[in-house]
């Protein structure tokens, strides 16, 4: 099996080679294609295996190795990447760049997940976010999608940066994971390798404070390479993380470490979720709702963490098994919201929802398909999104059963947190639904969309097929994880899984998404069959009643677009509410004039409050950091002899200490 | 087998009663409010006759409603009567009682919004889209004070299954506890937004501005409305059933127990699904509805008030 995911690999690299040399760029796509199938079979099919690779530095080969948890991650990957590649192979992507970078991007994130020791690893992760940045960057040549890229970069920098400490703490270069297994870190050593990691791969995760680039660079992306980055690339920075916290660093390890992970994971919950329901864009309502699902799989992984510390590793395997499902049904369903994105976009011309309405009517395919993801991403019974959520409330509501005061009340504080961010992605997705396929078209260019066809209809069907799986298949699919949840808890703990339903422990809760399915059709058949025995008449169209509002004029065959909820406006309530926390705003109000004949205009302005406390106190420092280095240049030439002296016995001394052991 | 078969005909029994409960209960609540306020009201039996007259209509479906208009209703109310088979009523060990989670029943109730939800903006007018924002944004309020209630239900009986905690609850076994108090009253305050009671929302008014549930209701009509109606009355008497199941379990059938149980358990269930409806109705009598922008404040004290619960639950489970 490595081997041959070995050969997609050096596959993927010629395909990108080529894409960059201008020749088949279209290969490039059904390639890409062809290693994510082999991917997502790879990860169903799982089985321990390490192959070295003939190449790296000398003594230390590279080491690709297939265990339980990479499996489950491989299968994330080919879920996103399949229809993903499909669309890029249908038009999604476009230009040498691109071409070149796609391949590349999918080896990235394979390789990183596919490391057998730290160096591999890197590599991985490197080529990932380099490759990303480039397809970002490939598509925006100047304007706010390159300052978007640019900011990208920088966040991409710092990530690689704590990661490669955090890794360098851990073992010596070269070291397999094996290694570093035997022989776990201790001490303030552990501690600061993972507070690097964390800070590293949390970053790359878009976890809070380090999120701002995620809404921003997400969207600047082709279609597929959105979906990808949303749907996988997020996903394989927590495998770092799950891989680090809980199989390399060992199972000695103090549980208080899950508490940072859980804070900030349900912190950026809240803030995605309040985010998306404000944006007005659609794919950055997705990447912000990225956000809030990445925010609760942290939060399942830090309580997972919490639990396994106290020795309750039944509940540990609990919140372990609710992190990695919901990774899986957030890669199915946000690859299928991206591609609908993108299809609405290609079609209909915008991405605006000011610009868009109605488009059921015209493209019923990608409606129904959004539909369905949108239904998993609010977390709603049967979908997608439901049963991690599921078990991962059901975790936190067993909570209790730690004996430590501060961590029940986190864990209390945590479930709040949840709750409300899974309420506000309903409302999120709702409004997106609403305003984009629902109502009346608001320009024309809406009205005369087309629905996605040929290889476009393809890879949505796919991908909603994918989702449809994630949702009903939801035990079985667990029960894949089983050997990933032994293996970083300890032999005893398993998924729960009972049949086809999640199920925990003999007298505990059950969910059966397929019976829950099953007994709402059949309820709905049999209310059907009620209603249709009292015999009314066929329903007739009208014009809309609308309280008595009268109909629009004869220039404007769909009404007067402002009579609909605009997207600020189904957003205002929330804004007004709960804005404030994640948003600074600015609201401009022009009342209509009584008798005048324009309408009441409301203009809001809203940005991240995270640019106000983290970039521009960074962008200060670098201009004073820069005023300081100008004054080096005045220094007489004495003074800078001193300096470089210093300079070299300083590092003298800094070598001198580091060599004695 | 024979065990099998009762828990069966309980199921069957319970969804029945319940659908026969719904439209009584608001037509109690409405008549009890009528009489409260010195007017006549309406007959006991006025929401049966409404809906019955709305089934026979045709409906009007507005020019650019699409299929959602058409579907959600049936959605909706399967849901919420998924969710009513879920709750247990006069009798415990119902068939469905394994799968009987608080957080499945807490899903299938937002499944049932977010269709309102849909329906309230497929027409494209201005109202709906009205309610439809407002709606949602109740419900990331109510949502985390309802999980955080059932924490603490969750914490007394060891399991957020509620025929488990109903159970625990009817013998007594979770003592009389301050934080019990407190996380009645959340709930209470998340099932008078969820059924879009006074002072959240005012289900009879006319005046589309100060409109919620009803706003996103105003294109629907014929079956679609009836539907709708009957999805509001279920949904009330689910949550009415809730808060019996969980705060008055006495008197209701155990698992296993005979028709004669049965009878005493329906009769006891049905006085107290009208007690509560009285309850609702004197509670809206003496109390104004309150400006929109006020119901996060609302909310915001329901979860305080369910967190406050589960850190005294803490504390004392930790002295213990």
């Amino acid at each position: 099996m490595l081997s041959a995911l070995g050969l997609a690999l050096g596959g993927l690299l010629g395909l990108g080679l080529a894409g960059a040399l201008g020749l088949a760029a279209r290969w490039a796509a059904f390639g890409a294609a062809a290693a994510a199938a082999l991917f997502a079979l790879a990860g169903l099919l799982g089985g321990p295996a390490v192959l070295d690779l003939p190449l790296g530095p000398p003594g230390a080969a590279l080491r690709l190795s297939l265990d339980p948890l990479s499996a489950w991650f491989l299968l994330v990957l080919g879920v996103v990447a399949l229809p993903a590649a499909l669309m890029a192979a249908a038009g999604g992507i476009a230009g040498r760049a691109e071409a070149a970078g796609f391949p590349l991007f999918l080896a990235g994130m394979a390789l990183a997940l596919l490391a057998g020791d730290v160096l591999t690893l890197l590599l991985g992760f490197e080529a990932m976010s380099l490759a990303s940045w480039a397809l970002v960057a490939a598509r925006h040549p100047a304007g706010a999608g390159r300052r978007a890229a640019r900011l990208y970069l920088g966040f991409a920098a710092f990530s690689g940066l704590c990661l490669l400490g955090g890794l360098a703490l851990l073992a010596a270069p070269g070291a397999g994971f094996a290694a570093i297994r035997a022989a776990p870190p201790e001490g303030w050593r552990a501690a600061a390798a993972m507070a690097l990691v964390l800070l590293g791969a949390g970053s790359k995760a878009g976890l809070l404070p380090f999120h701002l680039w995620l809404p921003l660079a997400h969207p600047a992306a082709a279609t597929p390479v959105s979906a990808l980055m949303s749907g996988a690339m997020v996903k394989v920075a927590l495998y770092v993380l799950a891989r680090v916290l809980f199989d390399l660093a060992g199972p000695a390890q103090p549980g208080w470490w899950g508490a940072p992970l859980m804070a900030l994971g349900a912190a950026t919950a809240l803030w995605g979720a309040l985010r998306a329901n404000t944006e007005r864009d659609i794919k950055a309502i997705l990447a912000c709702s990225t956000l809030d699902n990445l925010g609760v799989i942290a939060l399942a992984l830090g309580l997972a963490l919490l639990f396994r510390g106290a020795d309750l590793s039944p509940l540990a395997a609990v919140a372990l098994s609710a992190a990695l499902l919901h990774a899986l049904a957030h890669g199915a369903f946000k690859g299928l919201l991206f591609l609908c994105a993108g299809a609405v976009a290609e079609r209909a011309g915008s991405r605006d929802p000011d610009r868009l309405g109605g488009l059921i009517h015209n493209m019923p395919l990608v409606a129904g398909a959004a539909l369905l993801g949108a239904a998993s991403a609010a977390a709603l019974p049967p979908f997608a999104g439901f049963a991690g959520e599921w078990l991962l409330l059901q975790a936190l509501l067993q909570g209790w059963r730690l004996a430590d005061l501060a961590a029940q009340l986190l864990i209390a504080a945590a479930l709040a947190a949840a709750a409300m961010a899974a309420a506000l992605a309903a409302a999120a997705m709702l409004r997106l639904i609403g305003l984009v396929f629902l109502g009346r078209p608001r320009t024309p260019r809406a009205a005369g969309a087309g629905d996605a066809a040929g290889l476009a209809r393809v890879a949505l069907l796919l991908a909603a097929l994918f989702c449809a799986a994630a949702a009903l298949l939801a035990g079985p699919l667990l029960g894949l994880a089983d050997g990933a949840v032994a293996a970083l808890l300890g032999g005893a703990a398993g998924a729960p899984v009972h049949g086809l339903s999640l199920s925990l422990g003999e007298a505990g809760a059950r969910y059966a998404p397929a019976a829950v399915l099953g007994a709402l059709l059949l309820l709905a058949a049999l209310l059907w069959r009620a209603v249709r025995r009292a015999g009314a008449p066929a329903a007739q169209r009208g014009p809309a009643w609308d309280c008595g509002f009268q109909p629009p004029p004869a220039h404007l065959p769909f009404g007067d677009p402002l009579t609909q909820p605009s997207a600020a406006g189904a957003a205002q309530p929330l804004r007004r509410a709960l804005g404030p926390l994640a948003l600074a705003l600015r609201e401009a109000q022009s009342p209509a004039a009584p008798g005048a004949a324009a309408p009441a205009r409301l203009q809001v302005a809203a940005r991240d409050r995270g640019f106000g406390a983290l970039l521009a106190p960074l962008a200060r420092a670098r201009r004073r950091a820069g005023h300081e280095a100008e004054r080096l240049r005045n220094l007489p030439l004495g003074a800078c002899l001193a300096l470089a002296f210093g300079t070299l016995v300083g590092l003298l001394a800094l070598l001198a200490g580091l060599g004695r052991p | 087998m024979m065990a099998l078969l009762g828990a069966l005909l309980t199921q069957l029994l319970h969804g029945a009663l319940l659908l026969a409960a719904a439209p009584l209960l608001l037509g109690l609540t409405r008549t009890a409010k009528a009489r409260l306020m010195g007017r006549r009201g309406p007959p006991l039996l006025q929401p049966w006759r409404d809906a019955l007259r709305l089934l026979r209509k045709r409906p009007i479906l507005a020019e650019h409603a699409s299929v959602a208009t058409r579907a959600a209703p049936y959605l909706a109310l399967s849901a919420t009567l998924l969710a009513g088979l879920l709750v247990p009523g006069f009798a415990q060990g119902m068939i469905l009682a394994p799968f009987a989670d608080l957080l499945l029943i807490a899903g299938l109730l937002g499944l049932a919004r977010a269709a309102l939800v849909l329906a309230g903006l497929d027409a494209g007018t201005a109202f709906g889209g009205l309610g439809a924002g407002r709606e949602t944004a109740f419900a990331a309020f109510a949502e985390p004070a309802l999980l955080v209630s059932v924490l603490v239900l969750a914490l007394l009986a060891g399991s957020a299954n509620l025929d488990a905690i109903a159970a625990l609850f009817r013998e007594g076994g979770q003592g009389l506890r301050v934080s019990l108090l407190f996380a009645a009253l959340a709930l209470c305050a998340v099932a008078l937004a969820e059924n879009a009671r006074v002072p959240v929302d005012n289900p009879a008014t006319h005046l589309e501005l100060t409109m919620v549930h009803e706003a996103m209701l105003l294109e629907a009509s014929g079956r679609h409305l009836a539907l709708w109606e009957a999805q509001a009355a279920l949904k009330l008497a689910v949550w009415l059933a809730l808060l019996a199941a969980v705060f008055l379990p006495f008197g209701m059938a155990p698992a296993g127990a005979g028709p004669l149980s049965w009878l005493i358990g329906a009769a006891l269930w049905g006085a107290k699904l009208a007690g509560l409806a009285f309850a609702l109705a004197a509670f809206e009598s003496a109390i104004a509805k309150m400006r929109v922008f006020r119901v996060p404040e609302f909310l915001g004290a329901a979860l305080l008030l369910a967190l406050l619960a589960a850190a005294l639950l803490f504390v004392s489970t930790g002295l213990a």
